[in-house]
């Protein structure tokens, strides 16, 4: 069995990929990550407005509103809540635009999933100790 | 020779000819019309002038001459009229006279007589016996008696000696008698002799029959009646009037004459010169003048040749320097497309490939579980999900390699000194070149200046070069020469190898995306185009010489105040990103 963390993390995975959402959701489930997946930033919003989530995983490149429009709703929306910015093209300066309207990281695809994995642990231990 | 550089050389030697014929056009056609015109107006001008000189000359002869005959004629009549026909008879008293006129004239009288109508000299003074003498046959008899005064043509007479006679006619009761002189023939000729011009020119004298009055030395008048026309117009034109011309002597020489009438139209002094000899110095000038056009026609024909030959060389030097600008704006060109395609490559595999993973990472997650724990291929299944993600990681190395060539990675500018940088990349290396029998020997320059790039952009470049050389050399080993310095305006650094070298028809190629001639799975390609992009990015320049067996050269310069260079975005890629 896969080690997980004591409580389940409630996680956010928002990317127009479906393949993408599809697969990493599983994943995540079996190391105690509940994946609410959006498609789209629209979508990501009308989930967000339904329910709470520990943290945020955002493609930043994606049709209709990208990443970047997302993340800045998501900073007046939700101002608590740890985005993972998920980038398709290692480019460092959108990823930098990311980290200053508030991010909380980024990777670049194809990451390594462990590493995706640490991040949003550490992403949700950030909220736990913020006060 | 390539059909292409056959035609390449066709063109040259047509554009030399035009080149060539147009020069000598442009300089012969003036050339040509100018010193035709000059020459033609020098020969006029120069005709003329020898014509006015002749007419002058001819005609103050003419005057002499004239002036000679009336002369001889006043002397004979004052005589005639001062002295009585019985005194003029007498011998004796002749004698006196004539001696008188020798010493007041010279010799210009050879004798002087007295002749009575019936045709008896009666009385005479001179060299001949020609006393008693009977000249009633004597043609100038016939016409001595019809005048006052008369001037004879020359003739033989009695003495058979060319010699005329001028005489006077008088009346002694009723009866007409003359007094007869001759004139010395030698005086006479001297008189007209004295006009000779050249070495042709000379005059004579010729009587209306176009019988010579005067002596030719020696000297050829062939047609005597070509001047008798000179008679013909006499009425024409008044006495003092000169005629010219030119004619054709019997031998086909060109002759100049020119004519004066003497003697009331009954004498023709003639002047006459070959025109070769008449315009010697214009010939001696039009030579000169010739030689002188020749000369400059040699030299402009000369400098046709040098200056079409010249041209073409600097035309040719200037079409190989455009050629190869071209080459290079079109490989340049080709790099940038290719670099944006690959930039839009890369971001469609990112996707694709992170799926890829993400699903071989979940069947290994599937495989954690028990029910396939005892699955005789479970090894195998592993290794090939790690080579899965492996080779995912790769494709995403590729990308990102990708993506730095298109310069869409992030970079900050500092000041960086390159020497720093070579050091720490060379100890970097280190380890790999021990590894493969590489040795690194360094020169570098310790004042180089400081310049403005990104420190990783430069550091990758570096790596790249070094690491290049050091698979180059395989594990045969060898030698990486790096060196630095500055010209002021630029830093310049390079890598050579002594490896094997990069054959010509690489050579042009190496800057490209994905061209690398490393076996399959050691090399991406990627390497040079990267270096290419960070290089040109920075406002500098990557060059390579390579000679197969001998090794290869990378310089790089770099300006040393490179802010402008480095301060604009690059453009965005033209790749659409995927849904």
């Amino acid at each position: 069995m896969i080690p997980s963390e004591e409580t389940d993390i409630r996680l956010l995975l928002v990317d127009d990929e479906e393949a993408f959402v599809n697969v990493l959701t599983k994943r995540l489930a079996k190391r105690r990550v509940t994946v609410t997946p959006a498609y789209n930033g629209t979508e990501a919003l009308q989930r967000l407005r339904r329910g709470d989530f520990d943290v945020a995983v955002l493609d930043l490149k994606m049709e209709g509103m990208d990443g970047i429009e997302v993340l800045k709703i998501l900073e007046k929306m939700a101002p608590e809540l740890p985005v993972i910015m998920l980038t398709g093209h290692g480019c460092q300066i959108s990823a930098r635009e990311a980290l200053a309207h508030g991010a909380f990281d980024y990777l670049s695809k194809p990451y390594d999933f462990e590493a995706l994995l640490q991040k949003i642990r550490e992403a949700h231990q950030s909220i736990r100790r913020s006060p | 020779m390539s059909s292409q550089d056959i035609d390449r050389n066709e063109y040259y030697r047509s554009l030399k000819r035009n080149i060539f014929l147009i020069v000598i056009l442009v300089s012969y056609i003036p050339l040509i019309v100018v010193s035709s015109g000059i020459l033609y107006q020098m020969h006029a001008i120069h005709q003329e002038k020898t014509r006015i000189h002749l007419e002058t000359l001819v005609k103050k002869h003419k005057w002499n001459i004239d002036h000679f005959l009336r002369e001889r004629q006043d002397n004979i009549s004052f005589i005639a009229d001062s002295y009585r026909f019985d005194e003029l008879a007498d011998s004796a008293r002749l004698a006196e006279l004539f001696r008188k006129l020798q010493t007041t004239y010279g010799h210009v009288f050879s004798d002087i007589g007295v002749v009575r109508a019936d045709g008896t000299q009666v009385s005479y003074v001179g060299p001949y016996l020609l006393e008693s003498a009977q000249y009633n046959d004597a043609e100038w008899f016939q016409e001595a008696f019809q005048a006052d005064t008369y001037t004879s043509d020359v003739f033989l007479g009695l003495r058979g000696f060319p010699h005329f006679i001028v005489t006077a006619r008088k009346y002694k009761d009723g009866q007409p008698w003359i007094l007869r002189a001759t004139v010395d023939f030698l005086a006479f000729n001297d008189v007209v002799e004295n006009i000779q011009l050249g070495q042709t020119g000379f005059a004579h004298i010729i009587n209306r029959a176009g019988a010579l009055q005067t002596r030719t030395a020696g000297r050829p008048v062939s047609t005597e009646s070509a001047y008798l026309a000179l008679f013909q117009k006499a009425n024409q034109f008044s006495p003092d009037q000169i005629q010219s011309g030119t004619r054709q002597a019997a031998d086909g020489t060109d002759l100049i004459y020119v004519a004066g009438l003497l003697k009331e139209n009954q004498w023709a002094l003639v002047f006459q010169q070959d025109l070769k000899d008449a315009y010697r110095d214009l010939n001696r000038t039009r030579n000169i003048a010739i030689l002188v056009f020749g000369l400059g026609g040699i030299a402009i024909f000369t400098m046709a040749v040098v200056l079409s030959k010249g041209m073409i060389t600097r035309i040719a030097a200037a079409d190989r320097e455009k050629e190869i600008m071209n080459q290079q704006i079109i490989e340049s060109g080709h790099l940038v497309s290719l670099g944006e395609l690959a930039a839009g490559i890369a971001h469609e595999i990112n996707n694709p490939v992170a799926i890829m993973v993400e699903e071989a990472g979940w069947i290994e997650d599937l495989l954690e579980e028990e029910t396939f724990h005892e699955s005789e291929n479970l090894t195998e299944f592993k290794r090939a999900l790690t080579q899965i993600r492996k080779q995912g990681i790769r494709a995403r190395d590729i990308t990102h390699k990708l993506l730095s060539f298109a310069r869409r990675s992030d970079s900050i500018i500092d000041r960086v000194d390159v020497n720093d940088l070579i050091r720490e990349v060379v100890s970097l290396s280190a380890q790999q070149a021990r590894y493969n029998n590489v040795e690194f020997e360094s020169r570098l320059d310790e004042d180089l200046p400081a310049i403005q790039v990104s420190q990783t952009e430069l550091q990758q470049v570096l790596f790249n070069l070094i690491n290049n050389a050091i698979d180059a050399m395989d594990k045969r080993g060898g030698v990486i020469h790096v060196a630095s310095w500055s010209n002021g305006d630029q830093v310049l650094f390079h890598v050579k190898d002594n490896g094997p070298g990069i054959p010509e028809a690489n050579l042009h190629r190496i800057f490209e995306p994905f061209f690398t001639t490393k076996p399959v799975g050691k090399g991406t390609g990627l390497g040079l185009s990267i270096c290419y992009g960070i290089i040109k990015k920075m406002g500098g320049e990557i060059k390579v010489e390579s000679r197969v067996g001998e090794g290869t050269v990378f310089e790089i310069n770099i300006p040393i105040d490179v802010r402008g260079a480095t301060g604009a975005e690059p453009p965005a890629p033209v790749a659409k990103h995927a849904p």
